[in-house]
């Protein structure tokens, strides 16, 4: 992804922040600023972040700027709003992972370009640990 | 020659600002990975006895001081339940930002949809960075130059191989949505600063480690700031120390709080419920701010609070809140600073060495 790519994607990347067509009543995400479907003119659309593991993998060679990582889960994750989407897992082993699990969406370190480069922060998503989960007594 | 306190002067300035303010939200993180102490003891020294810190939390792969203030901040805002563009300003305090130039508040606001129209930046001051942006989003509010200011505290403190550091260093931090005090949860009081130009503590910009002198960073460092900091806002305020239900102090190690502590009046169950740094180490910035935040998760209306930082080079700022009414409700909203630290998954030296950047792939 080139810098100038990253830097219009952000608010997409950092918080979830997708795009909704009025006329389908559909979210959408990436948000795009037509519907795909009708090609009405869509609106900013917050997703919740909460979604559940459609399916995954665990990838033990990552390319490049993301070699740090590895090995990391990449999912496909439902979201609670519909759109299917896929993203890394965080603070998860492999091993606790099943079909159906909940997650809850984090932002965090995608890529490291190294020390002249940037740092690119992106979603991703881990078993609730954060507001969704009920407080202990 | 002893340094003049600053307890006794009449002319130190407001203790708070002009409009009533507060706490209307706040938030905490602490990564879920734990290095037991014994480890670099280990590896180090062939020493297998307890340490001082049982445990330090460690940042996860792709954790660092952008990606916890974001969590800092969104646990802030569930609990405030404002619009984030209501928040005019997002200061970060810390002393490990992954950019030396290119700030943290910036992300942090685009993050959590607080930006363009909001003042956003960094501070550094060793561990008193979180509440030196209390302080100012205190005075802010208060100005009413805005309607609500986010301050966050948080660390990911580094050590170099084989230092005492690598025995307390520790990562976390906490945030505050300060506010008017109609809304707040907790009500501030009064606010006191106390700093000297102290070298107990350092690092320069190039170096990947801090130094320190052991010589300055007990008496002159630590505890004549915070003593002074705390005696000097008890005098402004005439309040004493069983006046309050709960104190915390930045913990360094466990010894210095409860000493400081104990020196001003505060009985060892009124330090408990802030109490961290045995299980999670030193979270510098995040130190005395994740205190705070673990007495607010317990906190009833109607007691008064007092929390107190210090930061090498160096300086204390010490604040009383009374907390009202609204503090159970919303505490509710997100998950307690203790079931962090609760969730942890334990590190051997390699992968410690790894998470901290100690080690890379070659
Ligand atoms: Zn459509």
């Amino acid at each position: 992804m080139d810098g100038a790519r990253q830097w219009r994607t952000r608010a997409a990347r950092y918080s979830l922040l997708g795009a909704y067509c009025g006329r389908c009543d559909k979210p959408e995400f990436p948000p795009r600023p037509r519907c795909p479907r009708c090609g009405h003119e869509t609106t900013e659309f917050a997703f919740s972040g909460r979604g559940t593991v459609y399916s995954y993998s665990v990838v033990r060679q990552g390319p490049d700027g993301f070699a740090d990582q590895v090995p990391y889960v990449v999912a496909l994750v439902a979201l609670e709003e519909g759109p299917l989407l896929a993203a890394q897992l965080t603070d998860v082993e492999p091993g606790e992972l099943r079909i159906g699990q909940p997650v809850e969406m984090v932002t965090r370190r995608l890529r490291d370009d190294g020390p002249q480069g940037t740092v690119l922060y992106s979603y991703k998503f881990r078993p609730p640990r954060g507001w969704q989960t009920a407080p202990s007594g | 020659m002893a340094r003049a306190g600053i307890a006794g002067e009449e002319t130190g300035g407001p203790t708070r600002p002009g409009l009533e303010v507060g706490i209307v939200g706040y938030g905490a993180y602490v990564p879920r990975y734990r290095l037991p102490t014994t480890e670099p003891a280990r590896v180090w020294n062939g020493c297998r006895a307890p340490q001082p810190i049982r445990e330090l939390s460690v940042p996860g792969l792709d954790e660092d001081v952008v990606t916890m203030s974001i969590e800092i901040a969104r646990n802030a805002l569930t609990r405030a339940g404002i619009a984030p563009k209501d928040v005019g300003a997002v200061w970060v305090g810390s002393g490990s930002h992954p950019y030396a130039v290119k700030p943290t508040g910036t992300l942090v606001a685009e993050a959590i949809g607080a930006a363009p129209a909001t003042l956003a930046a960094d501070l550094q001051f060793a561990c008193k960075a979180g509440t030196e942006a209390m302080q100012a989003s205190f005075g802010l509010v208060g100005a009413a130059m805005a309607r609500y200011a986010l301050a966050v505290g948080v660390d990911t403190a580094r050590s170099r191989p084989g230092d005492t550091l690598e025995l307390t260093a520790g990562a976390g931090g906490a945030g505050f949505v300060v506010g008017p005090a109609a809304e707040s949860l907790a009500v501030l009081e009064g606010c006191v600063s106390y700093v000297s130009d102290t070298p107990d503590f350092w690092r320069r910009a190039a170096a990947a480690y801090p130094s320190h002198a052991g010589r300055f960073s007990g008496e002159p460092g630590y505890f004549h700031h915070i003593l002074e900091a705390t005696r000097a806002l008890l005098h402004r305020l005439g309040a004493e120390a069983g006046d309050f239900a709960h104190a915390t102090f930045h913990q360094p190690n466990p010894k210095f709080s409860e000493r400081v502590g104990k020196e001003l009046g505060f009985s060892r169950a009124k330090l408990r419920a802030g109490s961290l740094v045995d299980r999670i180490g030193n979270a510098y910035a995040g130190s005395a701010l994740l205190g705070l935040a673990a007495v607010l998760d317990v906190a009833r209306p109607g007691e008064r609070i007092l929390a107190v930082s210090y930061g090498s080079g160096a300086g204390s700022d010490a604040f009383s809140f009374r907390v009202g009414d609204r503090i159970e409700d919303r505490m509710a909203l997100v998950r307690p600073t203790r079931d962090y630290i609760a969730e942890r998954v334990e590190l051997d030296y390699a992968m410690y060495a790894r998470h901290s950047g100690k080690i890379a792939r070659g």
